[in-house]
């Protein structure tokens, strides 16, 4: 389980640098941001969140089960939008109402 | 290398839920008193927190106690805990969690606008963006410094007490002094000392934040101060292989644990928390695992509900549900019990702390999951250890002739010269991992740290013997330890990235040889799986007191202390002396 980062979509903002809890996350010589230590991964997810621009997506490894969807997230307002890629490239995204607190 | 020298009234080692609480409670309190935060990643979404979480489960409900939380903590404890701690924590989870929502946090309400309960102890949030509001609410303090990616190895000691802490730049090649009045610790606690569920691609994908090393167990137990009820660890009961929590499937639909055959098997070992996870892997021993939260049959909207949860706090899970096509009213969640963790804040393990949280040693303090004696304290609970810490310090600052002070002008001198000192001690440690006369690369940080979680799994009661060991086990397991200790020193770090993995594997093999000695100490069996004694299979009474430790000359030092012990005498002997 990790994180993969599209260097197209990147712009070198470092707001992933800065909120990876374990400083995984580097840029390279062209100012764009990698992530060093792939399997040093929490799966916090933080910097999927703060990047601006879904160049970063979540993705279950395979020895979790992950069968190549990714994971990816933005915000509008109060809501919060997950986006989940399949292998075969199907999209589904959950919305969740950040006001609302969870039931469970 | 370059070298930074900052001094401040308190140093806050570590940014997360304590440390954060503390600075916010002297911005509050004593706005004129300098902070300075030093945090190893970025106080945004570092520590505990970085996911979310989904519930306060700490919380006094309508018609409970303070003392009803305590007499539970106590019991799920076995009767290991501090009950002084347990108390003083417990009268101020609610007023922390009205100020937590005063900063933003959402909580739900029912329908007359009080916060509704899950259970007696538990509230409901949403929590994803928990770590953000406090880290902005410190931001904002005139009187409070975070300096960020800076990791701090070892504490200054000087003048008969803790003066300061030396650490380094995660990234950049450059050396922090800091020099404060008084410290506090609030590192959190340790992971990765155990070979985790999944320890290949994913070996990072646990409970407790891997990047928890158990720095500040490590530092303070270098510095002699006394340490407690490591040999409680803590072990939990998740989701498998994403380790997510199971508490919102289990209390939210009211899933039962079932075995492979579909039988109930929760009730059959007891409902503490160690006993969950024992029961579970007895279940596994008996040829009648996998184990499972039966969620099959639940309604369509619940399983959506579900999927919403674990997205603000664990999004692996609905992902997890996603890609296997079948959602949880379609499928039981498998369940399995993680790798031992070190962490006081679910169990006891850390600092011998008084009740107003000072260490035995003078000068440094300890909050949240660093801190010993005072389980089941969860976010609300490390948040208020932190307030009580922070006020006092600043009694122990504002108090009329404060040693802490140090005004004396010889002394002070004195103070400096040894500071330099040690400063140029460590330092030189630093030095000697980058310099490139270092071994060749045979053995990595990397390396040492796989062998080290080997050795704690077959010899220290990992998962692969079902949490369980005995004295001669924990024999070999202390020699190969201490064998990987003097490996370290030869390691051999290219940039400040490699230096920082070099000293987590350092501190951890401190913490491991702390928990072996512990585990050995208590020759009985008083948690099932969170230290199960085979030499010792039953409970005894003899035995209801804490194991704590002092480490003096590369010896773990053990010494035993009644229940009924505060922490209040300690303080006295070390001033005294």
């Amino acid at each position: 389980m990790s994180i993969f980062i599209s260097r197209e979509a990147c712009v070198g903002c470092r707001r992933c640098v800065e909120a990876c809890p374990g400083n995984l996350i580097k840029l390279d010589a062209d100012g764009k941001a990698y992530i060093r230590h792939p399997k040093d991964c929490w799966g916090c997810t933080s910097c999927v969140k703060e990047c601006g621009r879904e160049a970063i997506s979540f993705f279950l490894g395979a020895d979790m089960g992950g069968r190549g969807s990714r994971l990816t997230t933005h915000k509008e307002g109060d809501f919060r939008y997950w986006k989940i890629t399949d292998a075969a490239g199907l999209e589904q995204t959950i919305v969740v109402n950040q006001k609302d607190a969870n039931r469970y | 290398m370059e070298r930074e020298r900052i001094v401040t009234d308190v140093l806050i080692i570590g940014g997360g839920t304590a440390g954060c609480y503390a600075a916010l409670t002297i911005a509050k309190e004593s706005p004129g008193t300098k902070v300075v935060i030093a945090e190893k990643a970025n106080i945004i979404r570092s520590g505990c927190l970085a996911a979310g979480v989904n519930a306060l489960n700490a919380y006094i409900t309508p018609g409970q106690t303070a003392q009803d939380y305590v007499d539970y903590a106590k019991r799920d404890a076995a009767g290991i805990a501090r009950e002084d701690l347990l108390l003083s924590m417990a009268e101020g989870v609610n007023r922390v969690t009205e100020h937590l929502e005063q900063l933003g946090l959402v909580i739900l309400k029912d329908e007359y606008g009080a916060y509704a309960a899950r259970g007696k102890r538990n509230i409901k949030i949403n929590g994803e963006n928990i770590k953000p509001l406090l880290a902005e609410a410190v931001k904002k303090q005139k009187n409070v410094t975070v300096i960020n990616h800076v990791n701090i190895t070892d504490y200054l000691l000087a003048d008969g007490g803790i003066a300061g802490a030396v650490g380094f730049h995660v990234d950049e090649r450059k050396a922090y002094v800091f020099l404060a009045d008084a410290v506090l610790c609030a590192t959190g606690g340790a992971a990765g000392l155990y070979r985790p569920n999944n320890p290949g691609f994913s070996r990072h994908k646990m409970w407790y934040p891997p990047f928890n090393t158990g720095a500040g167990y490590a530092m303070g137990i270098r510095a002699g101060a006394e340490m407690t009820t490591f040999e409680m660890r803590f072990i939990a009961l998740r989701c498998k292989d994403t380790i997510a929590p199971t508490g919102t499937i289990a209390q939210g639909v009211g899933a039962r644990q079932i075995n492979a055959k579909g039988e109930v098997y929760e009730t059959k070992y007891g409902i503490t928390t160690s006993e969950r996870v024992y029961g579970t892997a007895a279940e596994n021993l008996a040829g009648r695992g996998p184990c499972y939260l039966h969620t099959e049959g639940i309604s369509e909207s619940q399983s959506e509900d579900l999927l919403k949860a674990y997205l603000n706090m664990a999004p692996s899970q609905t992902l997890k549900w996603i890609e296997s096509g079948r959602l949880p009213h379609e499928q039981d969640v498998e369940i399995e019990g993680t790798e031992p963790y070190i962490v006081g804040g679910h169990t006891a393990s850390g600092y011998w702390v008084d009740t107003d949280r000072r260490t035995t040693l003078p000068g440094l303090y300890a909050a949240g999951d660093v801190a010993g004696g005072c389980p089941q304290k969860y976010v609300t609970g490390a948040l208020v250890e932190g307030e009580l810490a922070a006020q006092a310090i600043l009694a122990d600052l504002g108090a009329a002739g404060s040693p802490l002070r140090r005004a004396d002008e010889k002394r002070r001198r004195l103070r400096e010269e040894r500071i330099a000192t040690e400063t140029e001690r460590y330092l030189g440690e630093y030095e000697a991992h980058l310099s490139s006369g270092g071994s060749p690369a045979m053995f990595t940080a990397e390396q040492l740290e796989e062998a080290m979680q080997k050795v704690m799994d077959n010899y220290a009661g990992g998962i692969s013997t079902h949490y369980r060991y005995n004295e001669r086990q924990l024999h070999i397991a202390d020699d190969k330890i201490l064998m990987l200790q003097k490996m370290t020193e030869k390691l051999h770090a290219d940039d400040m990235d490699e230096l920082l993995h070099v000293y987590e594997l350092k501190e951890r093999l401190l913490v491991c040889r702390v928990v072996i000695a512990h585990l050995a100490a208590r020759k009985e069996t008083r948690w099932h799986a969170f230290a199960e004694n085979t030499d010792y299979p039953g409970q005894s009474d003899e035995w209801l007191k804490y194991v704590n430790s002092v480490y003096r000359d590369g010896k773990v030092k053990i010494r035993f202390r009644e229940l009924t012990d505060t922490g209040k005498q300690e303080r006295a002997e070390v001033y005294g002396g």
